[in-house]
């Protein structure tokens, strides 16, 4: 039986890789794609928390994560798409419009 | 039918003629324009022998109507305390002394109206001429037919005013303007007098009416020479000085001769000047009681008639010796309204009408034939080739020479009588009359011989264009002769003769000085004193201008010193220029001066004043408000400058603070609650 702060453990790291990609990477894509890794940390945790007190609400917690990952990733996609078409970059520290 | 039911139709079918006229007259033809206006002045007159005739039916030849209340007035304090109820009609009395005039403002105005259709057939502006001719007469039918002072002021302005319109008639002319504005200007100083005259009427008696005047002056409240009646007769002669061209206002009637001669002959000879004597006539019952008035009345008459006659000896323009002698012949009339003969004057205005009427529109018929000529000197020898007119002029001459039978005699021979034997006689004022009955005669003749008899200084152009005048003219001329002629029969025996009784109702005071008893013998003597007065004028016409033929060579030497005075009118326009008009002008010049730097430049002041304030207040709210706002919004930039470059619009610089917050957060409760 493996315990569980091991678990936590790889959570962690997979958080602190995905919060460094979205810190550190010019790429939208690639951002989004960090995103999904901090959000993939997280339902390693609810998985592990679940299994660590035998409860299963963590498990549908983990699967309402993944829809909305996969609805966050088509919505944002569309957003890269319209963003894209307007200034003609994909780079994140090119987009500054959010300036007064 | 009753024409007396209807006698507001006479005055207005002249009104409708001028409204036609003025309105529509331009679109008209001549012959329409001719034919409206000429008709309905006709119209007017055969009405008005209509109630002539059926006045005679009348009780006591009287007859008044009312058409409507005119100015309903309240209560009012009268002078004496006593409550007065004023109120004005519109409405017409005829009785003896309007219907004489009434019918010689009718029966000329028509012949001239007849005459006006040659005189004025080549000129233009013919429906404006024929417009105002109408409107004329409309106001001088008001005038004479009004049955009070107020309605008689409003003809009395209207003639004025029409009077004023025909001396300018040709303004494109200087002269004709400036003469046009004389005779308004002059006509308004009397008019004053003359209005002033009737509020205090209106104060003493309560009352405007003619009839109610009458009685009231007729019923012994007053007594001879009361003072408010003497002020009232003054004010009211003062008014008849301005309109019928007496001494210190006869100047604009000579200058009045601008006007088209038609106009000359109408308003300035016939009727409208004839106003002044007709007003004195009617107030009659209180010039009775005014003594004094009545003296100055008779003074003034005579020295206007002397005064006059003695300009007329030289003028050289044939309508300005007429003018003078009209101002002269109606010295007469006033003559004999001051020494209390009032039925000889409105006899004498009678006569004069028709023969003065002649002598204008005849002197027109010569200028027709001169082609516009005036000037007696470039004249002569006329009488063969425009015979008509030569007759017709001279039958004129010999009647306001006064040379029997003619219509002028009677009349002047009446006026003299009175002035020497009436009851109010001033044998000073006889003398003077007779030197002027002289005068009138010698300058007459004078004007007869120098446009009739040889030599001919004509012009050579002008010569052969000599004509006779059209039918419309010359018939005028012909009628007027007869009347000329005829005319002063009805006045023949004095105090009874026809004319006389018939209008003994109007002028019978019970203040009056009772009739001097005068012999018959008397009587005839002065009539033929006079007669010889006449033919000696007539006699030295003769030897100056007859003996002594008018050659260019004797009108080339100077004029005396004597001439060069009464050439130029006493200088009484000079003195005038002098006196009042520049005294005038130089204070409106004072205004215009005042107007200019102090009124205007009051405002001018204010406007800089506004201004500058202004200036100043801009100048506050650039430097002063605008710096304050502009002090705080700079403040707010500096200070918020930290703060800005925190934001840089990037999504992951934003995100790095929100990572920094939580790493502190964690830190903290890390530190404090440990693991």
């Amino acid at each position: 039986m493996i315990p569980v702060h091991w678990y936590l453990f790889l959570g962690t790291g997979l958080f602190t890789v995905g919060v460094i990609g979205v810190l550190t990477r010019r790429n939208v894509i690639v951002i989004l794609m960090s995103i999904e890794l901090i959000l993939n940390a997280v339902n390693i945790n609810l998985v592990a928390f679940s299994q660590y007190f035998h409860s299963v609400d963590g498990q549908v917690f983990a699967i309402f994560v993944i829809t909305d990952a996969a609805a966050e990733a088509a919505v944002g996609l569309g957003l890269l798409i319209a963003l894209f078409r307007n200034k003609e970059t994909v780079n994140a520290d090119e987009i500054d419009i959010l300036k007064w | 039918m009753s024409f007396l039911d209807h006698i507001w139709l006479i005055p207005l079918l002249p009104a409708a003629g001028a409204l036609i006229q003025l309105l529509f007259g331009r679109k008209l033809k001549n012959s329409a324009v001719s034919l409206i206006s000429v008709g309905l002045p006709g119209l007017a007159f055969v009405w008005a022998v209509g109630c002539f005739v059926q006045l005679l039916g009348q009780p006591q030849h009287t007859f008044s109507t009312v058409i409507y209340t005119w100015l309903p007035a309240g209560p009012f304090h009268l002078s004496n305390g006593a409550l007065g109820n004023l109120s004005v009609d519109v409405g017409f009395l005829l009785d003896p002394l309007s219907v004489v005039m009434l019918l010689v403002v009718t029966g000329v105005g028509f012949l001239i109206h007849v005459y006006s259709i040659g005189y004025m057939g080549h000129e233009g502006g013919y429906y404006r001429f024929f417009g105002y001719m109408n409107l004329f007469m409309f106001s001088m039918l008001v005038l004479v037919l009004a049955n009070n002072y107020l309605m008689m002021f409003v003809g009395w302005e209207g003639v004025g005013l029409c009077s004023y319109l025909l001396i300018g008639f040709y303004f494109q002319r200087k002269s004709a303007a400036d003469a046009g504005k004389k005779a308004f200007v002059v006509n308004r100083i009397g008019d004053a007098g003359f209005l002033l005259g009737v509020m205090l009427m209106t104060v003493t008696f309560g009352t405007l009416n003619f009839h109610e005047i009458t009685e009231a002056a007729r019923s012994g409240h007053f007594e001879v020479g009361s003072g408010v009646i003497t002020a009232v007769c003054i004010l009211l002669f003062v008014g008849a000085t301005g309109k019928s061209a007496q001494i210190p206002l006869y100047v604009w009637l000579p200058d009045a001769m601008e006007g088209p001669t038609p106009v000359s002959a109408l308003i300035h000879a016939a009727t409208m000047v004839t106003a002044g004597v007709y007003m004195v006539a009617r107030s009659n019952a209180l010039y009775v009681l005014a003594p004094a008035a009545l003296t100055l009345v008779a003074v003034i008459g005579a020295a206007t008639a002397i005064w006059a006659a003695s300009i007329g000896l030289v003028q050289n323009d044939i309508k300005r010796v007429l003018a003078y002698s009209t101002v002269s012949q109606l010295g007469y009339m006033f003559l004999a309204c001051g020494v209390g003969a009032f039925a000889a004057g409105i006899f004498h205005l009678m006569t004069h009408a028709f023969f003065k009427a002649l002598l204008f529109l005849a002197s027109g018929s010569v200028i027709h034939a001169m082609s516009g000529e005036q000037d007696m000197r470039k004249m002569g020898d006329l009488r063969g080739k425009i015979p008509t007119t030569f007759y017709t002029m001279f039958i004129a001459a010999l009647a306001i020479s006064g040379v029997p039978p003619l219509a002028g005699f009677f009349s002047k021979d009446e006026i003299l009588w009175n002035a020497f034997a009436g009851p109010y006689a001033q044998k000073a004022l006889w003398a003077i009359g007779l030197l002027t009955a002289g005068m009138t005669a010698f300058y007459m003749f004078r004007l007869i011989f120098m446009t009739f008899w040889a030599p001919s200084r004509v012009a050579h152009e002008v010569e052969h264009h000599i004509h006779e005048s059209p039918r419309s003219m010359l018939g005028p001329l012909v009628v007027l002769a007869g009347l000329s002629v005829v005319g002063g029969w009805i006045g023949i025996g004095g105090a009874e003769s026809p004319f006389a009784s018939f209008l003994e109702p109007v002028f019978k005071n019970p203040a009056a000085f009772p009739a001097v008893e005068a012999s018959s013998g008397l009587e005839y003597g002065l009539m033929a004193l006079s007669v010889l007065v006449a033919l000696a004028g007539i006699g030295i016409a003769i030897l100056y201008f007859v003996k002594r033929p008018v050659t260019t060579e004797r009108l080339a030497t100077p004029p005396s010193a004597a001439e060069t005075v009464l050439l130029n009118k006493y200088y009484v326009d000079e003195i005038y220029d002098a006196l009042f008009v520049n005294r005038t002008k130089n204070l409106g010049n004072a205004c215009a001066a005042f107007d200019l730097g102090v009124v205007d430049g009051g405002v001018n002041a204010t406007g800089w004043f506004t201004r500058m304030s202004g200036e100043l207040s801009r100048l506050w709210d650039l430097w002063v408000i605008d710096g304050l706002v502009n002090v705080g919004a700079f403040a707010v930039k500096l200070l918020s400058y930290p703060a800005r470059i925190l934001q840089t619009g990037l999504v992951q610089s934003y995100a790095l603070f929100i990572v920094l917050g939580v790493l502190i957060f964690m830190a903290y409760y890390l530190a404090h609650f440990g693991f």
